[in-house]
């Protein structure tokens, strides 16, 4: 892929407990491109999140190059959005979004400033002052996506972050994800077992399957944006996937 | 039951205890020098103003217990989060801890007196201990307590290194915990403020010592009751410092 902004070749990941090797990825490849919304679907426990965090830093893979063409010298050129906000109680929301920034130089007006715009990006522009239990569970992961967003990433990374929530503030929160792609032109990493959810925001599906986990399967949503819910390209796009999907569970 | 009931109930069982305290030197049933009603102490705690002793002892009574408490609160704290951060910390102190942790904290008076003198130093020293372990433990336990998922954030935003992740998220998160260890220590230091005065260093214990040797009984409950009311004074503002510190709490 000529623009890829990640690159990852032949990656694995084993855990190593009491002396038993547990292979979690074995020779996983994903070229993502600038820009591209991709999701990444797949059983539970297949790896989804040990790929993130291998992404992330959080976990460091065994084997396997991750080339990244991201900006020079940015200290934070991913930003990970988890699956429980993971919100700091301690602090209000407007320094929970500025906390990423703490290390990058802007006094401490600049950030909440920048925390400030986030917050409105999000739609959450009055509730700064509050403290993190005095959210709603869909509040409480739109301050995780400002606060990922505060720090200025090339590529947005996503833990299932809207699985918890209920079906009306999840299909708000698809709508607003992509409102903000669109306007941010983030590049945008997302896990999800949802497969309506897939189809409805990615621009490509990765199938992770098997064990170890590996790319199973790739498939393109050529459906223009914005797209209505349930389009019936939309539509079509979620059977073919779930085709694709039971026949792979079936080979395996 | 409303408030003002159990205020009501609350406000009558202490002046039934007043009342059973006054009546039993008054019908007799004990010497008045062994047990003094209360009535005879307001005058008594007048006597001891108007004569300066008791502003003098109090006040350096309280240097003692705000620098002994300072004092072992903060190495408390300081070495409880090493020992809660750092593992091999931890293990190159476990068996020292295990030592030390044992000794009551008045079995270091005969060190505190060769090291110190009879001095205010010896008090702050004995008071410094007592409130020691009560901080360390409280502090380490608070900070393994930590949440493994808020580390994860900080890292996942770039802070790896621990001076990051201690200010950034264990600190703020260990907080109640250490916060309970400081509350149980005001207590405890108190305790340690009288024993250590009571071998000579000037101030409330060595007071009362000398009052019981007079068999100046209502003297003693004077400094007895003082110390139930700085105590309650301390406690009370450090559960409002609290109360403000963990607002972010539901
Ligand atoms: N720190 C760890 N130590 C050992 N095993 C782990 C660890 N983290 C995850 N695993 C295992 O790795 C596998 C993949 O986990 P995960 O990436 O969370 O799956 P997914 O997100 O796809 O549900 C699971 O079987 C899980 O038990
Ligand atoms: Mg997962």
């Amino acid at each position: 892929m000529a623009d890829a902004i990640i690159d990852i070749r032949a990656l694995s990941l084993a855990y190593e407990r009491g002396g038993v090797r547990n292979v979690i990825l074995s020779n996983l490849d994903l070229t993502i491109a600038r820009g591209e919304f991709v999701v990444i679907v797949g059983e539970s426990g297949v790896g989804k999140s040990t790929l993130l965090r291998v992404l992330i830093g959080l976990a460091r893979p065994s084997a396997g190059k991750v080339r990244l063409d991201t900006r020079p010298g940015c200290r934070t050129p991913m930003a990970l959005v988890f699956q429980d906000a993971r919100l700091l109680p301690w602090r209000r929301v407007i320094d929970n979004v500025a906390f990423g920034l703490e290390g990058s130089g802007l006094s401490r007006a600049e950030r909440r400033a920048k925390a400030a715009e986030m917050l409105a990006l999000v739609g959450l522009a009055d509730l700064g002052g509050r403290w993190p239990h005095q959210l709603s569970g869909g509040q409480r992961q739109r301050v995780a996506i400002a606060r990922a967003l505060a720090v200025e990433p090339d590529v947005l990374l996503m833990d299932e972050p809207f699985s918890a929530l209920d079906s009306f503030t999840r299909e708000g929160l698809q709508d607003e994800l992509q409102r903000i792609k669109a306007q941010t032109g983030k590049t945008v990493l997302f896990v999800t077992h949802d497969i309506d959810e897939a189809v409805t925001l990615a621009d490509r599906v990765v199938v992770l399957a098997g064990s170890p986990g590996r790319v199973a399967a790739e498939v393109r949503i050529d459906v223009p944006r914005p797209r209505p819910r349930r389009d019936a390209a939309l539509l079509d796009a979620a059977r073919s996937l779930r085709a694709e999907l039971s026949r792979r569970s079936a080979d395996l | 039951m409303s408030l003002v009931r159990s205020t009501l109930l609350a406000a009558a069982g202490l002046l039934a205890f007043l009342l059973f305290w006054e009546a039993m030197p008054r019908l007799g049933l004990i010497n008045p020098a062994f047990l003094p009603p209360p009535s005879t102490i307001p005058a008594a705690f007048l006597r001891e103003v108007s004569l300066g002793i008791w502003p003098e002892a109090v006040l350096s009574s309280l240097s003692h217990y705000v620098a002994g408490l300072l004092a072992g609160a903060g190495a408390g704290v300081g070495l409880g989060l090493l020992s809660g951060m750092f593992r091999p910390f931890e293990s190159f102190t476990a068996w020292i801890v295990r030592l030390l942790r044992p000794i009551p904290g008045l079995a270091w008076v005969p060190f505190a007196i060769i090291w110190f003198g009879v001095q205010p130093s010896a008090a702050v020293f004995i008071i410094a201990i007592g409130v020691f372990w009560i901080v360390f433990f409280a502090t380490q336990g608070a900070v393994r307590g930590v949440d493994r998922d808020l580390i994860e954030v900080a890292q996942a935003f770039g802070f790896r290194s621990p001076l990051a992740r201690l200010t950034k998220i264990l600190l703020p998160a260990a907080t109640p915990g250490i916060l309970v260890g400081l509350r149980t220590a005001l207590g405890q230091a108190w305790m340690a403020v009288v024993a250590a005065e009571i071998f000579g260093v000037p101030g409330v214990g060595q007071r009362m010592m000398q009052a019981s040797s007079l068999l100046s009984t209502d003297i003693v409950v004077v400094y007895m009751l003082t110390m139930a009311a700085l105590y309650g004074l301390f406690d009370s503002a450090f559960v409002a410092l609290q109360g403000w510190l963990l607002r972010w709490r539901a």
